[in-house]
């Protein structure tokens, strides 16, 4: 026994990180496109969240100029309806819709892929039961859903708009996700582990989640991207986060104000690109990820 | 002592059935199927392809609920086993072998994960040492060196060493009883002899029980005892494996006989 424990360090090495995962982020460093969209959204990230420490902008509701005053030395792109540095907005506004995004997108495919999961590896009626429930979500339009939940709930905090905002998107992940465990589950290796004496937690957290992680780090990329779309749509009606920046409410103060008739490009043109930005950003990002899971989508 | 009329065979199946789907679709995958099989014995399970045959081994692994009929080992009745704790138990005496090593095996374990894994079915779980220790073994019984092969995950290992690692997992818990479903369609031709001397050598070493589940006559008639033909879900033939290729009695049977290229090739050689 002991020989064992001692001959073990020596004779039979592990080999360490290059396992499966190891290679996918191999291949990562590797596709032009990858790197591209990650750059681009870590350049977004570290605007919103380090952006402001480095320039001292501490305060994005303070007023330093007039009503839509024109881009200066001072204020980068100018001020808006009331006076207020758009620059600074801009940097405090992305970090509050990519937390939104982030806590909508982890809710919603946690979600996803709880009910997924469950659905497709139970099967028989837990599985139709819960697949009543996703196709029932689905049907409702869940811009109405917010709306509603918007309005009901009188202080709407940069949390509780991530949560409202993803407790309503999860069902299509979770009906791609059933149709991934269900397929995954009739494959040999999840016979062999139950012929391992495997329980049911350990074949799902084994056998089929890790053989749908691409997919769902793919599903979760699509989220963050439509819980941002979606809080913008939000806010612009007028149910934003309320005492926050965000680049919906930005858009929102620059409809009310009028900017596009006075002509005000900076205060509704800098939001409106920082939000395709970041969504073209994470689209790109999403299709690379296939890209570098799925050898067939390869370019060599 | 023992009288042979006394003691049960080692594994014995009645009217065992399965049928999937309802209505006009009903499908019966396996139809009243009855055998028995004694211990060490190799066993063919004989038939093209969606005659059957891994739903039969896949019941007789308890993978799936059969819809009629009853499994015994050593005369106890294992259908009635339920849930994980109950099925543990059968599958410390049964393991199984399945055609693709490569979807048979986890693609994110290493070959010292998946092997040390199996040993979860015992009763008392061994120390790591242990584990190891018998990991080691079962590599080195189906001829793999441990020390190239305990960290290599299955994309590293060539088809025919991934399928002799499957056949060391099923060994780590010693099962009486092997289920091998068809174990060498996915192999060279020059790795099927291996493996099939290895299920062999196992038969002879430890007196395992070998359920040998195949579309392929000549590796039934290289390997197997005896031979049980399966058409449409139906056991149509079963004897010793000489007596059932020389004189098939089912229409079957013959037209499997007469599809297989090397042994009419062999029997114009002959002069047959």
């Amino acid at each position: 026994m002991t020989t064992m424990t001692q001959t073990r360090g020596r004779r039979y090495s592990s080999p360490g990180v290059l396992g499966g995962m190891g290679r996918a982020f191999l291949l990562a460093a590797y596709s032009p496109r990858f790197l591209f969209a990650l750059t681009v959204f870590l350049l977004i990230l570290s605007f919103g969240f380090l952006g402001p420490i480095i320039l001292g902008r501490h305060d994005a509701l303070m007023t330093v100029g007039g009503l839509y005053d024109k881009p200066s030395s001072t204020a980068w792109l100018g001020t808006d309806n009331f006076g207020r540095d758009v620059f600074t907005q801009l940097m405090y506004g992305i970090r509050t819709s990519l937390i939104i995004g982030f806590i909508a997108g982890s809710i919603a495919t946690t979600l996803g892929l709880l009910i997924g999961t469950t659905a497709g590896f139970v099967g028989g009626t837990v599985e139709n039961v819960l697949m009543a429930i996703t196709n029932v979500v689905i049907t409702i339009p869940s811009i109405v859903i917010l709306i509603l939940l918007s309005i009901a709930i009188s202080t709407r905090s940069i949390v509780v708009m991530g949560m409202i905002i993803g407790i309503t998107s999860w069902p299509w992940t979770a009906r791609a996700v059933r149709a991934q465990a269900s397929s995954l589950r009739t494959r040999e290796h999840v016979d062999i582990a139950r012929l391992s004496g495997a329980g049911t937690l350990s074949l799902i957290f084994s056998e089929i989640v890790p053989f749908m992680l691409s997919y769902v780090v793919m599903a979760f990329v699509l989220q963050l991207s439509s819980g941002i779309l979606q809080e913008a749509a939000l806010s612009m009606l007028g149910l934003g986060p309320s005492g926050n920046v965000s680049l919906g409410i930005m858009l929102q103060w620059a409809l009310l104000w009028e900017s596009v008739r006075t002509g005000a490009w900076w205060a509704f043109l800098p939001p409106a690109l920082l939000l395709t930005l970041i969504a073209f950003s994470l689209l790109l990002l999403q299709s690379s990820i296939d890209e570098i899971f799925n050898p067939r989508l390869r370019r060599s | 002592m023992n009288a042979p009329s006394t003691q049960p065979p080692f594994l014995e199946t009645q009217n065992l059935s399965r049928t999937f789907g309802h209505g006009a679709q009903l499908v019966r995958a396996v139809d009243r199927v009855s055998f028995t099989v004694r211990q060490g014995e190799i066993v063919a399970i004989v038939g093209e392809s969606g005659s059957g045959k891994t739903t039969l081994g896949r019941l007789l692994l308890r993978l799936l609920d059969p819809t009629d009929g009853r499994i015994l080992l050593h005369g106890q009745d294992v259908t009635a086993l339920r849930g994980g704790k109950q099925l543990r138990t059968y599958w410390r005496k049964v393991q199984a072998v399945f055609q693709d090593p490569y979807s048979a095996f986890n693609q994110f374990y290493t070959n010292a994960r998946v092997l040390s894994r199996s040993l979860d079915v015992l009763e008392t779980q061994p120390s790591r040492e242990e584990r190891l220790q018998r990991t080691i073994d079962a590599l080195r019984e189906v001829g793999l060196d441990p020390e190239d092969t305990l960290f290599k995950y299955p994309h590293q290992l060539s088809g025919g060493q991934v399928q002799r690692v499957m056949i060391a997992r099923a060994l780590m818990v010693s099962p009486e009883l092997l289920i091998a479903d068809e174990p060498t369609s996915m192999l060279d031709a020059s790795l099927r002899v291996t493996v099939l001397n290895l299920l062999k050598d196992l038969r002879d070493q430890r007196d395992m029980t070998i359920l040998f589940i195949t579309h392929d006559l000549g590796q039934a008639y290289y390997i197997a005892d005896r031979v049980l033909v399966m058409y449409q879900g139906q056991m149509v033939e079963q004897g010793p494996v000489e007596e059932v290729l020389q004189n098939p009695q089912h229409d079957y049977t013959r037209r499997l006989m007469s599809d297989v290229p090397l042994l009419r090739g062999r029997k114009s050689f002959f002069g047959q």
